[in-house]
């Protein structure tokens, strides 16, 4: 199992690996909607948190096809199924993986960018702890679309429909968590939906995800 | 350990290809699975290693014995081939890959990425996978495609090697492998017939 986190560790930061791209597009995307909105302070802060959760959502999305697409193609899927992983592992690992080479530099950046939305001084720690606990379900989530839509040529659209809607809850959550954090308020209620939401998928979706696999496989 | 295989019956996207195949497999023993393009193979070698479940019949050996080699080799463009190497053989819990290094002759391309190879020392890359998977039973699908015949030789040093340890191989190959004590099976008289009453029922339902 931790020879297959290296391997894709090692994999992302090599050429094509892919590391980055997803936080290039953050970047970008919040440095579009701050010019889009203009010079208007109060309205960026309102929005900050909002921007900031969507921009960090689809930059996840952006690189959830390669998670099991690039593996079938070479044919290590196939043996990765024969070896004396359990699938369930190998799905974990994969979200793992992805969480490492894409949630965690969102997270690190978010209250970077957050800066260019003049986000207010008390929102950084909880945009910051939001995200924390958020993108690991966004790893996971993906990680059963991509399994869902493994065999599917073409199969990026199709997956980013059906994975978008199973991120609405931790949108709502997490956007609600640096929302009120960002207004001074209690953030008690959202903070444990969130923490809920994160460690229900966690719990139950590796399953889900290695029992479409062992379908796709067929 | 012996591989016993009675009555199975194998599918491909819904329809039956092979049916009442069955043999028996001692350690130490090569099974060479012959028959013309289509015909079921590797439907036959993807069952066998558990990537499919089987129409009908039954198989008794050890699921955790199989070593399986598709078309594709499962290498990564991006490591070198000693990357490629260590990355299976620490999937399978173990160290060692030089001997399987030597046994494909790839000592010389030890720290070229696997992407700029050959496709012959891609395949041959890919046979030494199995090597280092330390597992008993072969499980192989045309494993000589762009191998020229020096290396196919060295194949069949490997596998014989493999046997004289107590191991085990079902191979499928339209080629002479150089491997006479093998048994052969040809699965072309294997061919399901599909029954025809039901494919009649199938049609009238959309008419």
């Amino acid at each position: 199992m931790i020879a297959l986190l290296t391997r894709d560790l090692k994999l992302a930061v090599r050429a094509g690996g892919g590391f980055g791209l997803g936080l290039a597009f953050f970047l970008i995307l919040v440095a579009l909607v701050a010019f889009g909105v203009g010079p208007e302070s109060a309205l960026l802060a309102r929005i900050a948190p909002g921007i900031l959760w969507v921009g960090a959502l689809l930059a996840c999305l952006l690189s959830l096809d390669r998670i099991f697409a690039l593996d079938r193609e070479d044919g290590s899927l196939d043996l990765l199924a024969t070896a004396p992983l359990p699938m369930e592992g190998i799905v974990t690992v994969k979200a793992l993986a992805h969480w490492i080479t894409t949630g965690l530099p969102l997270v690190v950046a978010a209250p970077l960018l957050a800066l260019m939305l003049s986000l207010p001084g008390e929102g950084y720690l909880w945009l910051f702890l939001s995200l924390l606990l958020g993108t690991p379900a966004l790893s996971v989530l993906g990680t059963f679309g991509a399994a869902l839509t493994v065999g599917l040529k073409r199969g990026g659209l199709l997956m980013s429909l059906i994975v978008l809607p199973l991120y609405v809850p931790t949108l709502i959550f997490g956007a609600e968590v640096a929302r009120r954090g960002a207004g001074g308020l209690s953030v008690e209620v959202p903070l444990l939906l969130l923490a809920g939401i994160t460690c229900a998928t966690l719990a139950l979706l590796p399953f889900a995800s290695a029992a479409v696999l062992r379908v796709n496989l067929r | 350990m012996e591989m016993k295989v009675t009555d199975l019956a194998v599918a491909r996207g819904g329809v039956p290809l092979l049916a009442g195949v069955s043999f028996t497999l001692a350690p130490g023993r090569a099974l060479i699975l012959r028959g013309p393009n289509g015909s079921g193979k590797t439907t036959l070698l993807r069952a066998l290693a558990g990537l499919q479940p089987p129409l009908a019949g039954e198989m008794s050996f050890d699921r955790e014995a199989v070593a399986y080699g598709g078309h594709a080799d499962g290498l990564k463009a991006q490591m070198t081939v000693t990357e490629n190497l260590t990355f299976w053989a620490a999937v399978h819990g173990l160290r060692e890959i030089d001997p399987a290094l030597t046994a494909f002759d790839l000592e010389g391309l030890r720290d070229r990425l696997a992407g700029t190879l050959s496709a012959g020392q891609k395949r041959r890359l890919g046979l030494a996978r199995l090597m280092v998977t330390g597992r008993p039973l072969w499980l192989l699908d045309e494993p000589t495609v762009s191998l020229d015949t020096a290396s196919v030789g060295l194949f069949a040093e490997a596998v014989r090697g493999h046997l004289a340890r107590g191991g085990m191989a079902v191979i499928a190959t339209h080629i002479e492998l150089g491997l006479p004590e093998a048994e052969v099976l040809d699965v072309g008289p294997l061919k399901a017939v599909l029954p025809a009453a039901q494919l009649d029922d199938f049609d009238e339902a959309f008419l």
